[in-house]
C-alpha cells in the first residue's frame, strides 16, 4: 500500500484549485485521481463565455478557465493519475481505486479532498408519464454530446427548467441549427442567472414559461412532443390549460445532486438542503483529514467561488497534513487534539427564514482566518429585503438587497475581530428580513 | 426622453441597468454596480455585440471537438453570419488554446480562437 500526503479525488476546477493551493502552502506530495481522460472536469464542455471574472478579471470561456489551472497545477508539480476511478474511501483515509495500469490499489493518505462534484437530476426522479422513447436528455449529456463528441441530439427541442444548463443548451442548440420551441420552469421564477435568461433565451426570442410544466412525453421509438400544462401555486398542473408541442427532443435542466456515494460511505456526516458534508471553517469534515470543496459541498453557480473555496480547502489540508508530521507522537496526539477541539467552544451557523442553510456550518474560533465567507442560498424570490446576521440573539448586520433568489447564491464574509470582540458567541443565525 | 431597462450581461451578478436616452443617444447609466455595466448599456443600446463561442472538428485527436471563440465581441446581427462560416471548419491536431482557427471570420475582422488544447490521440482508450 502507498502511503501519499494529500489526496484529492476529483480533477475539475475545484481539485485543481485545491492542488495548487496545497503545492503553495508548501506541501510536496499532492495527487489528485481524476476518472476522466483530461482535466479540468466539467468546464472541458462548458465553451460559453463568462468565467473567471472574479479571478482573472477577465472573461474566459470555460476550457480556458480550466486551461489555466491545469497550467498553474503542472507549474506545481501536481501529479495527476487520469481514467482512475476511486471506489471507496475508508473513515482512516485509505482509498481504494482502479485504472488500467495498476488494476485496483490501496493509497493511504494524510488528508483526502473531496472535490468529486455534482451530477444532474434525472428523468427518473420527475415521474412524468408517458412512454420510454429515445430523445429525452439531461441538458448537460446534450451539452457533452454537441460541444465535445460533436453529435446533434435533435432539431425540435423542448426544454424542461430553466436551470443555467438549459438556458445555455436552449442557445447553442439554436447555434447549430435546432429550433428550441420552449422553456418550461415549473417554479414561477428561473433556476438560472438572469444574464443567462437575457443572452441565451431573449437573444433568440425562446419564450420562457414560468409556472409550467411537462404532463406527458409523446412518442414510442422516438420523441413526438410532449404535453405542456401551467400550475398552480402548490404545482399541480391546471385542467384546461394542457397544450401539445411537437418536438424530437426534451432537455432536462432540473437540477444538480452533489456526488457523494463515497462521503456517505466513509461515514462523512451529511447536510440535508445542500445534500453535501457537513464542514467547518475549515471546510473539514466530521472525519480527520478529510476536506470538501466545490459543487460535491454545495451546487454553486461560480466556478470563480468554487476556486476560491478549494483553494480554503487545500490550504487548510496542507496545515493538516503539517501538524501531523510535526508530531512524532503521531496519530494518537492528533487526534486526541482533534477530539478536544471538537468538545471545546465552537460557534454555530444557523439557517432560519428564508436562508436555506449555511456552509460552514461550524466555526471554531481558533482555526479562522481574519476573514471568512460564509455562502447560502435563500428559499423564494425576495425584492428589496436584507440578509439579516445574529449573534446569538442579537442583530448585528443588515445587508440590503436589491434582488435575492434561490438560483444565485449569497455570501456574507465574517470577521474574526468581530468575533472576538463580541465575546462567548455560541450562534450565528442567517436569516432574510426588512 | 425615453427610458430603457436593462439586465447587465457583463457577469453572473446580473445587475438591473436603468438607462435615460435622448434620440437614440444614451444620457445617462444607473443600477449597474461596477463600469462593466456603464460600458454595457452603452453598447447594448446602440450596437449590441456579444462574443460568439462554438466548436469545430478536429481530426487525429483525443477529442472529436475543440471549442473555439471570437477573439474580441461581434455586432449580435452578425452571430448567426459567424456560425455559418464555421460550419463544416475542421482543424487538424496538435490544436493549442489561442491558435487562430479562422481569420477575419464573416467579415467582421475578428479571428476565431481555439479555446482548448487537443493533443495527438495515443494508444487506445
Amino acid at each position: 500500500m502507498e502511503n501519499r500526503k494529500i489526496v484529492i479525488i476529483g480533477g475539475g476546477p475545484a481539485g485543481l484549485a485545491a492542488a495548487i493551493a496545497a503545492k503553495k502552502a508548501g506541501v510536496d506530495d499532492v495527487l489528485i485521481l481524476e476518472r476522466d481522460v483530461r482535466l479540468g472536469g466539467i468546464l472541458n464542455q462548458c465553451i460559453h463565455n463568462g468565467f473567471g471574472l472574479h479571478t482573472f478579471h477577465e472573461e474566459l470561456t470555460g476550457p480556458e478557465y480550466a486551461e489555466r489551472f491545469i497550467q498553474e497545477a503542472k507549474a506545481y508539480d501536481v501529479e495527476a493519475w487520469l481514467n482512475t476511478m476511486v471506489l471507496s474511501l475508508s473513515p482512516d483515509r485509505q482509498i481504494t481505486a482502479m485504472n488500467r495500469e495498476k488494476g485496483v490499489f490501496v493509497i493511504q493518505a494524510d488528508a483526502v479532498i473531496l472535490a468529486m462534484g455534482c451530477r444532474e437530476r434525472p428523468r427518473g426522479a420527475l415521474n412524468i408519464p408517458g412512454t420510454r422513447p429515445a430523445g429525452i436528455y439531461s441538458a448537460g449529456t446534450a451539452q457533452r454530446l454537441v460541444n465535445m463528441e460533436g453529435f446533434m441530439p435533435g432539431k425540435e427541442v423542448v426544454i424542461l427548467g430553466s436551470g443555467d444548463i438549459g438556458l445555455i443548451m436552449a442557445r447553442r442548440m439554436t447555434l447549430e441549427g435546432a429550433n428550441v420551441k420552449v422553456v418550461a420552469e415549473l417554479m414561477p421564477y428561473s433556476g438560472g442567472l438572469k444574464r443567462n435568461i437575457v443572452q441565451c433565451l431573449d437573444d433568440y426570442g425562446i419564450p420562457l414559461k414560468l409556472s409550467h410544466t411537462v404532463i406527458e412525453i409523446h412518442g414510442k421509438e422516438r420523441v413526438t412532443g410532449v404535453t405542456l400544462a401551467q400550475v398552480d401555486e402548490r404545482r399541480r398542473p391546471i385542467p384546461g390549460t394542457e397544450e401539445f408541442i411537437s418536438c424530437d427532443t426534451l432537455l432536462l435542466s432540473v437540477g444538480l445532486i452533489p456526488e457523494n456515494e463515497l462521503s456517505v460511505q466513509a461515514g462523512i456526516w451529511m447536510e440535508a438542503a445542500t445534500q453535501g458534508p457537513q464542514v467547518d471553517e475549515s471546510l473539514s469534515t466530521n472525519l480527520a483529514g478529510v476536506f470538501a470543496c466545490g459543487n460535491v459541498l454545495h451546487v454553486h453557480d461560480l466556478v470563480d467561488y468554487v476556486s476560491e473555496e478549494a483553494a480554503l480547502a487545500g490550504s487548510r489540508a496542507a496545515a493538516y497534513v503539517r501538524k501531523m508530521c510535526a508530531q512524532d507522537t503521531a496519530k494518537e496526539t492528533l487526534e486526541k487534539e482533534n477530539t478536544e477541539m471538537e468538545n471545546a467552544e465552537s460557534i454555530l451557523l444557523h439557517a432560519t427564514d428564508g436562508v436555506r442553510y449555511t456552509v460552514p456550518k461550524r466555526i471554531h474560533l481558533v482555526q479562522m482566518g481574519d476573514k471568512l465567507t460564509v455562502r447560502f442560498r435563500v428559499a423564494d424570490v425576495y425584492k428589496d429585503k436584507a440578509i439579516h446576521v445574529y449573534y446569538d440573539d442579537r442583530l448585528v448586520r443588515r445587508i440590503p438587497k436589491r434582488v435575492m433568489a434561490p438560483g444565485e447564491m449569497e455570501s456574507v464574509v465574517l470577521l474574526k475581530k468581530d468575533l472576538m470582540q463580541a465575546e462567548d458567541v455560541k450562534n450565528i443565525t442567517f436569516s432574510i428580513g426588512d | 426622453m425615453e427610458q430603457r431597462e436593462l439586465i447587465c450581461i457583463g457577469c453572473p451578478l446580473g445587475c438591473a441597468l436603468t438607462v435615460q436616452m435622448n434620440q437614440g443617444e444614451v444620457i445617462s447609466v444607473s443600477g449597474n454596480t461596477c463600469k462593466r455595466g456603464d460600458t454595457y448599456a452603452r453598447k447594448e443600446c446602440v450596437n449590441p455585440t456579444r462574443i460568439v463561442t462554438s466548436t469545430v472538428k478536429v481530426t487525429g485527436g483525443e477529442l472529436a471537438m475543440v471549442s473555439v471563440k471570437t477573439r474580441e465581441d461581434v455586432p449580435k446581427s452578425q452571430i448567426q453570419a459567424c456560425m455559418r462560416a464555421l460550419r463544416g471548419v475542421s482543424v487538424p491536431v496538435p490544436v493549442h488554446c489561442g491558435d487562430v482557427i479562422l481569420e477575419n471570420v464573416a467579415e467582421t475582422g475578428v479571428d476565431i480562437i481555439a479555446t482548448k488544447t487537443v493533443e495527438k490521440r495515443e494508444g487506445v482508450l
